[in-house]
């Protein structure tokens, strides 16, 4: 077994358990610091695939922001008791678990049967000036879109999320 | 010198992302509070974009449009977290609840 191989398998296995506790614990905040660790296995998959910048962008948005996000949500829909929100799951959970492991199963069998194609046995490395220069020439139009879309939504998010004066 | 990515076939980071991407799926049906669903959205999103920038790394090192369409997913899931945190907070001060169940006007 190599080096890259023992990495992937820990951070494969970090990913998953942290991944099964976010979707089981009922205790909100713990779900939101399983998922931080589930994010940065998953930036770390990313540095496997020889491809940092990816893992850095990885860690600054998702691990960084948007985890703290949800936590600030979490503090702000807490309501009155003053214990951490403790929310179990619905009664539904049974059928949950059938439906998720019924589409595990049809993927994983997928992943397994087919004979994913493979150019050579060599993988050219993306360095980050190539990166960036596909992302400013051929793929200017779609960037511009995603900061205006990007721009938009949060917008809408203050404007949803703002309290007028009568509602107050 | 083999980079890591020529040491692990590509079915090793499929099998990964189709595991969590099932866990996100429970975790959004089964689920009552409103943020912990967000968070299993996250969770396939990431699955997805494993996904996309295996295949691109594996099968496409010349144009790498999964690498392209991994930044885009993430943006994205940054505007929809964003957005629907706006919309879980709003709920909040008119129902004075963040679980699913307990805003049910819409059920028939």
């Amino acid at each position: 077994m190599t080096v890259a191989e023992v990495v992937f398998y820990i951070l494969a296995i970090v990913a998953i358990v942290a991944s099964i506790g976010v979707v089981t614990t009922p205790n909100v905040v713990h779900a939101a610091l399983f998922l931080i660790l589930s994010l940065l296995g998953v930036a770390g998959f990313y540095i496997l695939l020889s491809n940092e910048f990816l893992a850095l962008v990885q860690i600054l948005i998702y691990a960084g922001t948007i985890s703290v996000l949800m936590l600030l949500g979490l503090m702000l829909t807490r309501g009155r008791e003053q214990n951490l929100p403790s929310v179990g799951a619905g009664a539904q959970w049974p059928l949950a678990l059938l439906g998720s492991l019924v589409l595990g199963g049809v993927l994983l069998t997928a992943v397994l049967d087919v004979n994913w194609p493979r150019d050579t046995g060599v993988v050219t490395l993306v360095n980050i000036n190539t990166l960036g220069g596909a992302l400013f020439h051929d793929w200017l139009l779609p960037f511009e879109i995603v900061s205006v879309v990007l721009t938009v939504a949060l917008i809408g998010a203050v404007v949803i999320a703002h309290q007028t004066e009568e509602e107050a | 010198m083999e980079t890591a990515a020529e040491q692990i076939p590509l079915e090793g980071f499929l099998f990964v992302a189709a595991i969590i991407f099932s866990l996100g799926v429970y975790g959004v049906l089964s689920r009552r509070n409103a943020i912990q669903i967000l968070m299993s959205v996250e969770l396939m999103l990431n699955a997805v974009a494993v996904n996309f920038v295996a295949f691109a790394v594996y099968t496409d090192p010349e144009l790498f449009r999964g690498l392209i369409f991994g930044i885009f997913v993430i943006i994205v899931a940054a505007a929809e977290v964003g957005l629907a945190l706006g919309i879980i907070l709003n709920v909040f001060r008119s129902r004075a609840t963040a679980n699913v169940d307990e805003v049910s006007e819409l059920k028939w």
